[in-house]
């Protein structure tokens, strides 16, 4: 085998300077005599640890060696490095300090599924991913299998919505499908934008051919005939590289008939929720809409629709190759297969794990994530994790060994929520964290229905009270009823899940809450 | 046409397949207290002033809050539209509207003839928990005829849709987002300036506060004809005019 | 309620409730509409003893032991709100008399204007001065103004809420008929509660 240098070029690592490394690189080998035996010089999606940035695999007879952080400098040793075992030991030597062991737990308790070709192929070769495989499950599934055969073994892998509410898949294929008939839609939901979330980013600007590659199997499992990639405008370079993944396949004559596009968002973080996105296609203005009507039975253009999120229908092709048994086999009873989680905050080592459901956050963080940098203890300096983004919630280090599956973590008054894990150390104030949400919240709101518009508003002012340290105990009582309202009453998810880090902070960290009241209660505002 | 079953605070009621719950309950002479719904609009479900507690037919599964302008009524479903935590939840919303916008009734063109003020009396709101924000908006003048004062701008969005739906100008619409969120005529422009818009009215018809107003009203003069977009919509449907003679 | 009231209300003969009626920033409007008990302040006279007024006593001081207190009025100044930090602790019962008090209303609408005070004065006695514009300054008789006018129940406890712009005469008088029974008012209906 050809020896390779697989540099990272996802965004992470882009802004940590990738792109001049992988320059350097390939300036060097021309410098060297670029020869039959040089080594193969591969842009490929993320390397999962984001954080030593800029990450170069070296895969050479002398074995697979990652690298970190390396300035373009040294761009003449890492060509030596993939060379015949003697000459690379010296460059390897030198480069010592930049390598990463693969052998720790980051790397080695991940089980790629959704991620399984991310880092190893060139997202703008569609040559390169079909070398790898892609497509050629579509294929298979449309030789050998009916759609209803497909959606059965969908339905069978357990595989459950991967955009954070964790509707079954299976089941919604079954109703976009068993519709009246007439025209479907398809829509990959990429509009990914909880704080701390790219894990769809990763699969976008890693592997675009295996979204493609699921979508299509979708489409032909319920009957749509189009569909639509809607992705938020802050990814440029997941835009440009989905669009070239869908020119070269169409180019192909891959899918058939389908005919798929990419619709880009304009910067509201409402419009992932399913019935806004929808109205945001139709070129009207991103407001969610009551459900039902679920989209699977009204949609775009009033058509069924099939919305799912990037990484569930990412995991399609990998279900439908190893078959639904295989992938079951994998999580816990209620939440199959894996997750991809974007690990980030105080922790040492930030980037992508993708793991098993079920894995401990214990694991995830303090053993793969190496904890807060400079922490100590069983807990690794961790005070709380915070999933779920906006709509989730922070669960204290005492229960860092909570399974994390979906309801695990809605047990515990969060959510699993797309995948964004964020580490909190012992210096965050667990309210400010709130507020920091809740501005979030604020912020994002669309403003059709009043709890949230104007409830979420409220919300903050009372935790700037708390911040403040002005808060009366009559506040902390409004608090928790106007939580109470917002939730229970406000139209879409934004507003039913925006009181959520509030709530989790008042039940983990009440002590935080109640030594925040104002010294001398009521006193004036 | 078909026909469903259900109980609406306790008392069984008939109504046909596609009604909301809010004709089912109507039909059950309950009263539900609405903003954002008026006959004869398209339903967008926005004040949640409407939402009711529905139980599915037997099936065990958790206590739900719709809201009742637009859930479609199901066989055998049992609603409730009064339980103390729904007054808690309404009286709230409706503070959380006074709050949000400068309503000063006692001057207001709308004062007596106010569906906010009527709710505000409808949930018991004898004053506002939440402390009053008072947003600096503006009022547009410009059109020969009405007035629109954004200070009092509720967001139901009724003016959008009859305009839409009935009038077919579609001169409003809303801009920005949150607590931002406004009410705009044609491009976000001054409304006399607006060429869509035929003066027909309808929008200052269907406020239900005194956020629209015909510019010659003063206080408490305001005289709104809500009733107009159903009574349009059922004429239309049924080619019925009653200026036009033909049988009733 | 926090105050406890040390003396017994009333004094000698048939025990009298301590009434108390107080004017802060509003128009005096509920104290007009209070007026137009007419005949019915005759009873209401054999009922309550009024210990502080603008427009029914010449006491100076707020007293001690007030029963139950209407303050008309949002709080607008330093005056405003000293008093109604006072009356709060004298009175057993506070009532939040007409929309200003209640809500704000439209001595509020200057929180519109622009975060300070100063800008508001500026606006008031400069800009719109026709002659001899000036600013209304002596220390220590013209109080400052609050940087928000406040509702009540924003700077103190509140018991009753009781709306209006004005309050008419027959909802006063049916807010203090069962009140002074010692009974809950009937706070219902758009006859009690309608703002405006
Ligand atoms: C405020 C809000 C934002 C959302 N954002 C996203 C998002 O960015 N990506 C996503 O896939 N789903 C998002 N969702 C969930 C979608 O509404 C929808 O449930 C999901 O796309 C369905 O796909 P799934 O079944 O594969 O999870 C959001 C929901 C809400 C309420
Ligand atoms: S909950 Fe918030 S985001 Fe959702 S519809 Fe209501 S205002 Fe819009
Ligand atoms: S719109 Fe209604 S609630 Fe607002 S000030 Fe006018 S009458 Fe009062
Ligand atoms: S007057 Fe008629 S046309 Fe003009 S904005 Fe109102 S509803 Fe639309
Ligand atoms: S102007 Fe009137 S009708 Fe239009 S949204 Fe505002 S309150 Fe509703
Ligand atoms: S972006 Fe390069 S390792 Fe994640
Ligand atoms: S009337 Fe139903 S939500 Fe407004």
């Amino acid at each position: 085998m050809a020896s390779m240098l697989r540099c990272c070029s996802a965004s992470g690592c882009r802004s940590a300077g990738g792109e001049a490394l992988q320059q350097a690189l390939v300036e060097a080998r021309s410098r060297a005599g670029a020869g039959d035996g040089a080594p193969v010089i591969k842009a490929v999606g993320c390397l999962r640890l984001c954080s030593r940035g800029p990450l170069v695999a070296v895969d050479g007879p002398a074995g697979s060696v990652l690298y970190g952080e390396v300035p373009s400098a040294r761009a003449a040793e890492l060509l030596e490095a993939c060379a015949a075992p003697p000459r690379a030991a010296a460059a390897r030597r030198a480069l010592a300090s930049h390598a990463l062991d693969l052998r720790h737990p980051f790397f080695a308790l991940q089980e790629p599924v959704v991620l399984e070709t991310c880092g190893l192929i060139d997202p703008e070769s569609i040559d390169d991913a079909m070398a790898h495989g892609a497509y050629s499950t579509l294929h298979r599934c449309q030789a050998e299998l009916t759609p209803a055969q497909v959606r059965e073994q969908v339905r069978l892998s357990g595989l459950r919505g991967r955009g954070g509410a964790g509707y079954p898949t299976g089941l919604k294929w079954d109703t976009v499908a068993l519709q009246p008939p007439g025209p479907r839609w398809l829509v990959a939901n990429a509009d990914e934008g909880d704080p701390g979330a790219f894990m769809d980013r990763a699969v976008l600007e890693g592997d675009p051919h295996r979204l493609i590659e699921g979508m299509a199997i979708a489409a032909w499992a319920v009957g749509a005939d189009q569909g639509l990639i809607y992705v938020r405008a802050e990814y440029p370079l997941a835009i440009a590289r989905l669009r070239r993944a869908l020119a070269e396949v169409q180019a192909r004559g891959q899918l058939g008939s389908l005919r798929l596009r990419v619709r880009v968002g304009a910067g509201a973080y409402v419009c992932g929720e399913e019935t806004a996105l929808l109205a945001s296609i139709q070129g009207r203005r991103g407001n969610p809409r009551p459900r039902p009507p679920y989209p699977a039975q009204l949609g775009l253009w009033g058509a069924p629709t099939l919305i799912n999120n990037v990484e569930t229908l990412a995991a399609i092709p990998a279900i439908l190759r190893r078959g639904a048994a295989d992938y079951a086999a994998l999580g816990t009873a209620g939440s199959r297969g894996t997750k991809v989680f974007s690990l980030s905050g105080a922790v040492r080592h930030t980037g992508l794990v993708e793991v098993p459901m079920g894995t401990s956050l214990r694991t995830i963080v303090v053993t793969m994530g190496g904890g807060v940098p400079g922490g100590e203890g069983a807990d690794g300096g961790v005070k709380a994790v915070q999933t779920g983004g906006p709509s989730g919630g922070c669960i204290p280090a005492a229960l860092l060994d909570t399974p994390v599956d979906y309801e695990g973590l809605r047990a515990l008054g969060s959510m699993m929520g797309s995948g964004g894990m964020v580490v909190i150390d012992q210096a965050t104030g667990m309210l400010e964290l709130a507020r920091y949400f809740m501005r979030f919240s604020v912020a994002e709101s669309c403003g059709k229905c009043v709890p949230c518009r104007a409830g979420t508003v409220q919300l903050l002012q009372l935790l700037d009270r708390f911040c403040d340290q002005r808060a009366s105990p009559a506040d902390l009582a409004q608090l928790h009823d106007l939580c109470a309202m917002v939730k229970a009453t406000s139209l879409c998810g934004l507003g039913q899940c925006a009181p959520n880090p509030v709530l989790s902070t008042l039940r983990h960290f009440h002590q935080e809450v109640v030594s925040a009241l104002a010294v001398a209660p009521g006193g004036a505002p | 046409m078909s026909v469903l079953t259900l109980w609406v605070d306790g008392a069984a009621v008939a109504v046909p397949a596609g009604a909301s719950l809010l004709e089912a309950s109507r039909a059950a002479n309950v009263e539900v207290p609405t903003l954002c719904h008026l006959d004869g609009l398209a339903p967008v479900g926005a004040c949640r002033l409407c939402l009711v507690e529905v139980d599915l037919p037997g099936d065990g599964s958790p206590t739900r809050l719709v809201p009742a302008c637009s859930t479609a009524a199901g066989e055998g479903l049992v609603v409730r539209t009064a339980t103390v935590q729904l007054q808690r939840f309404r009286r709230m919303a409706v503070e959380l509207l006074f709050a949000e916008g400068n309503h000063v009734c006692a001057f207001c063109v709308a004062n007596g003839a106010c569906e906010l003020q009527d709710a505000a009396v409808a949930v018991g709101m004898d004053h506002s928990r939440f402390p009053f924000q008072y947003p600096r908006r503006h009022v547009d003048a410009s059109h020969p005829h009405f007035v629109i004062d954004h200070h009092r701008c509720i967001l139901c969005t009724r003016c959008v849709r009859v305009c839409d739906e009935i009038e077919g100008a579609h001169v409003w619409d809303v801009a920005n987002r949150g607590s931002h969120c406004q009410i705009i005529a044609g491009l976000d422009q001054p409304w006399g300036t607006v060429e869509a818009c035929t003066s027909c009215g309808k929008c200052v018809d269907v406020c239900p506060t005194g956020a629209l107003a015909h510019n010659d009203d003063t206080t408490a003069e305001k005289r709104a004809a809500r009733e107009r977009p159903a009574l349009l919509r059922s004429a239309r449907e049924r080619q019925r005019w009653h200026n036009q003679g033909g049988p009733p | 309620m926090s105050g406890a009231v040390d003396e017994a209300p009333g004094g000698a003969g048939p025990q009298r409730l301590r009434l108390a009626t107080v004017w802060l920033a509003g128009c005096s409007g509920c104290h007009m509409s209070f007026l137009d008990l007419d005949e019915w302040l005759f009873d209401l006279a054999r009922q309550v003893e009024i210990v502080y007024s603008p427009i029914a006593s010449d006491t100076k001081i707020f007293p001690a032991g007030v029963d139950l207190c209407l303050v008309e009025g949002a709080v607008a100044n330093t005056d405003n709100l000293a008093l109604a930090q006072q009356l709060r602790d004298r009175s057993r019962v506070v009532i939040s008399f007409g929309d200003c008090a209640v809500g704000g209303n439209v001595p509020a609408l200057r929180n519109l204007w622009d975060a300070s005070p100063q800008a508001v004065l500026n606006r008031g006695y400069m800009e719109l001065a026709d002659r001899s514009a000036q600013h209304p300054r002596a220390i220590g008789i013209v109080p400052e103004l609050l940087p928000q006018v406040l509702p009540l129940h924003a700077v103190i406890a509140v018991d009753h809420y009781l709306p209006g712009c004005p309050p008419s005469a027959e909802r006063i008088r049916a807010f203090l008929e069962p009140l002074l029974r010692g009974e809950p008012p009937p706070m219902q209906g758009a006859a009690m509660l309608r703002f405006g």
